[in-house]
């Protein structure tokens, strides 16, 4: 059967099970969007190229399965370079398919050429420059193999026009062949032992958990690990909802915002078991000063990661849900753990737990509001974001997907939700991409139709890709967005207010310009706007209700409102800043302060400094 | 050029790559991203047409050589990486040097030429140009002895090795391997 490149392009994409492709076209791709009429592939025409490419990357979070986004040349492919970094960093799978100038133009500064592979060799896990027509169907299976196997990620299919119009007799291949491209093989038993001696012997093991577990579908193993072993468990920020959060083993989300138990159970633990998580700085801290008395596992099917910022006492290069499952039965078969061992150690815990929960002001009132001579001018009540999101949080149906954008509302929303089911959180974590939030929760919205999902958006956040709202309306995907207007890039504020002595610098954006609920009825949604606390419920239980079209809550939240916890960057994770109203607790002799509980001087604890003092202020 | 002989920090990476387009910039641009720094490199395919030898020297005080065997070998193309200690390996490397010498230095060039084992492959009345392929080591103290004169043009390719045969021994180099551990 003879078919042009393009067409083997579609097919190959049916080929590969793909239902959606989230895209806009052009010059170089026109071919391809021929086929395209007549294939059962959904195509999902966005706005501006990020959000295609944000869009693959939430309905991979959500699904499982690789996102598929498809754009022109030149423009279309430099805007779909941020999508992809960000699905490098954080390890999703995406294939995208760029037109291309046709290859006898290819190096002449022709009209809308870029040198795409070239520009994202550094952000894709591999990428191909394809010259050949006949090389459609082997690319695209190579593309898909390499996107989803091992660690997932990003790959770029870059097609020239001429390609595309060139006809192929229509093959496909039976399997690929790439010799360097190599999974890891099985656990390697000996370390698999050696980690079990190591857990078993643990009197202060902290299980890291990190996205890895989710991308290897482990969490029914890690659930095993978790209950096999007692141990306490943190869930970064890519791995909420690894485990339940209202599992009593789990400590919640660690780092830069995490809570206080979470990250100093860490700091002090003799045993850290890292579970497909990369040692991330926001987690780390000062790395120098990370966790200093704890021997450490850690597995991953990335190799390089394996000693990458800390070397491992066993490292085990493998699939993490093989790897766990491997643990669980090197652990039983030599015995069952005593669950005593770690009394003290779980009791320690809960002191820091009840000492330093996640808190806010509730009353209306902050700590700024005195000294600032009262409220900021126009706002005619203090709602509290946290507020906002533990109501959200308890008016939204079991299994609700949230995503969101970055900054404070993002340490918010994984700090103030609780996450009781794996992939029912997606968010942008090593990128930290503004804009995230809206065009992830549409693909994760077409790739989980039957799930509410609400994204929660900063208004820096909302303004940088809110036109795919458009998208969602014309494409009747109803998802839901509830902004946290502060008026501000707030976490940028927040670090200027703590570390540049309140010298706000270009971080204002008014909470009133755009008018957020008239820009949302222009683009085809509902828009409510939220004042006052009481208004809270009744809104979202009216957006809950609506489910023809996308609904956009603007709440006007406190403008002085910070996160807290907070481990300055580069500090150490001793040095951590609780909420203002936490400090109390630590008044007094800063020997007497909670946490009392030091830990006891055995040879493995030998050299651990004392805990340093948290700041007073900031 | 400094000499890189002994020099611990240097470590010599012979890697197999699928010959592609587009494989050297890759390497090239993972080394410059991650700040690894390289010291020399040499391409050539090899007798299998569908691959390529990288034989990098690699200054490893920017980075563990553990994590920049990891990282290359994440490179698709990347097919094996190994890396040769010197006392295991053959190394080889070329060296163009045009030296100015006039009728009276010409005489003491051309005997340090025949020394080393090179061969003049250009001659003006004013100048020569030397060639001379052997280790490393051996062309270093050629480029030093070249210095007393007036180098119009030195080249030297970087290093190529191969790993050294265990006369006798099974025909297997012992060569530390990225990828997996099995
Ligand atoms: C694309 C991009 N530009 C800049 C930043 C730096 N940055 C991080 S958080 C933030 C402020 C976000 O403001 P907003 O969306 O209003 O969220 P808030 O912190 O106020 O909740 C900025 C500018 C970023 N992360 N991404
Ligand atoms: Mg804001």
């Amino acid at each position: 059967m003879e078919l042009t490149g393009a067409q083997a392009l579609v097919r190959s994409l049916e080929m590969e099970g793909v239902e959606v492709v989230f895209g806009l076209p052009g010059g170089a791709i026109l071919p391809v969007y021929d086929p395209i009429i007549d294939s059962s592939i959904r195509h999902v025409l966005v706005r501006h190229e990020q959000g295609a490419g944000h869009m693959a990357e939430g309905y991979a979070h959500v699904t499982g399965k690789p996102g598929v986004a498809m754009v022109t040349s030149g423009p279309g492919a430099t805007n779909i370079v941020t999508p992809l970094c960000d699905a490098y960093m954080d390890s999703v799978p995406i294939v995208c398919v760029t037109g291309q100038v046709p290859t006898t133009a290819i190096g002449s500064d022709a009209f809308q050429e870029a040198d795409t592979t070239g520009i994202t060799a550094g952000i894709t896990k591999h990428n191909w420059l394809v010259t050949d027509a006949a090389d459609i169907p082997r690319v695209v299976r190579e593309a898909f193999e390499v996107a989803t196997t091992g660690r997932p990620g990003p790959v770029v299919v870059d097609v020239p026009k001429d390609v595309s119009n060139a006809t192929m007799e229509w093959y496909w291949p039976e399997g690929v062949d790439l010799p360097g491209f190599r999974p890891p093989g099985a656990p390697d038993s000996e370390a698999v032992a050696a980690a079990a001696a190591l857990i078993r012997a643990a009197r202060r093991p902290v299980l890291y958990v990190g996205g890895g577990v989710l991308k290897s579908r482990a969490c029914e193993a890690l659930l095993d690990l978790v209950e096999l072993t007692g141990i306490p468990t943190v869930t970064t920020l890519m791995a909420r909802g690894a485990i339940p959060d209202s599992h009593p083993l789990c400590l919640g989300m660690p780092g830069m915002h995490g809570n206080y138990a979470a990250v100093t159970a860490m700091q002090r633990a003799d045993l850290l078991i890292a579970l497909g998580s990369r040692f991330d700085d926001r987690v780390t801290g000062k790395v120098s000063a990370f966790a200093p008395s704890a021997k450490v596992i850690h597995v991953d099917v990335d190799k390089a990661e394996i000693g990458k910022v800390r070397r491992p006492e066993v490292g085990i290069h493998a699939d993490c849900r093989e790897a766990i499952e491997e643990i669980c039965s090197a652990l039983r078969s030599t015995g069952r753990l005593d669950p005593s061992r770690l009394e003290s150690w779980t009791g320690e815990i809960a002191r820091w737990q009840a000492t330093y929960p996640y808190t806010y002001e509730k009353d209306g009132t902050h700590a700024g509001a005195a000294r600032e001579g009262g409220r900021p001018a126009g706002r005619p009540s203090l709602l509290k974001p946290q507020f906002v999101l533990e109501v959200l949080r308890d008016a939204t149906p079991p299994g609700t997907i949230l995503t969101a954008g970055v900054g404070q509302h993002q340490m918010w929303a994984s700090q103030y939700w609780r996450f009781e089911r794996p992939y029912s959180w997606v968010n942008s974590g090593g990128l930290g991409t503004m804009g995230f939030a809206v065009p992830a929760a549409i693909g994760a919205k077409v790739g989980r139709p039957d799930a509410t999902v609400w994204a929660v958006d900063g208004d820096g956040c909302f303004q940088m890709t809110a036109q795919e709202l458009v998208t969602a309306s014309s494409e009747q995907i109803p998802v839901k967005i509830a902004i946290l207007n502060n008026g501000y890039l707030g976490m940028v504020r927040q670090w200027q207010h703590m570390f540049y002595e309140e010298r706000y610098s270009e971080v204002y954006l008014s909470p009133d310009l755009p008018d957020y609920v008239g820009w949302a009825e222009a683009m085809g949604c509902i828009g409510l706007r939220v004042e006052a606390p009481e208004e809270v419920l009744p809104a979202i239980e009216k957006a809950n209700e609506i489910d023809d079209r996308p609904v956009v809550i603007d709440f006007r939240t406190d403008a002085m409102e910070q996160v807290f916890p907070m481990v300055p960057a580069g500090a150490s994770n001793d040095d951590i800043v609780v909420h203002p109203a936490q400090r109390e607790a630590e008044a007094g002799p800063p020997k007497t302060r909670a946490p009392k509980t030091s830990p006891p001087k055995t040879s493995a604890t030998a050299g651990v400094k004392a805990p340093a003092r948290k700041r007073r202020g900031t | 050029m400094s000499s890189y002989v002994g020099q611990p920090r240097h470590h010599l990476l012979s890697v197999l790559v699928e010959n592609k387009a587009g494989v050297l910039s890759r390497i090239a641009s993972l080394f410059s991203r991650r700040g690894y720094n390289i010291f020399s490199l040499a391409v050539a395919p090899t007798d299998n047409e569908r691959f390529s030898r990288i034989t990098i020297v690699v200054d490893v005080e920017s980075a563990p050589l553990e994590q920049v065997m990891a990282q290359l070998d994440k490179l698709v193309n990347v097919v094996d990486i190994s890396e040769l200690h010197p006392a295991e390996a053959r190394e080889a490397e070329l060296l163009l040097v045009t030296v100015a010498a006039d009728a009276t230095e010409r005489a003491q060039v051309i005997q340090l030429v025949g020394v080393f084992g090179g061969r003049i492959v250009d001659v003006s009345l004013t100048a020569l140009t030397v060639m001379l392929a052997g280790a490393p080591e051996s062309l270093d103290d050629f480029e030093e002895l070249m210095r007393s004169y007036e180098i119009v043009e030195l080249q030297r390719t970087g290093r190529i090795a191969l790993p050294r045969l265990d006369a006798g021994a099974e025909r297997r180099p012992r060569v530390r391997r990225a990828g997996h551990s099995s």
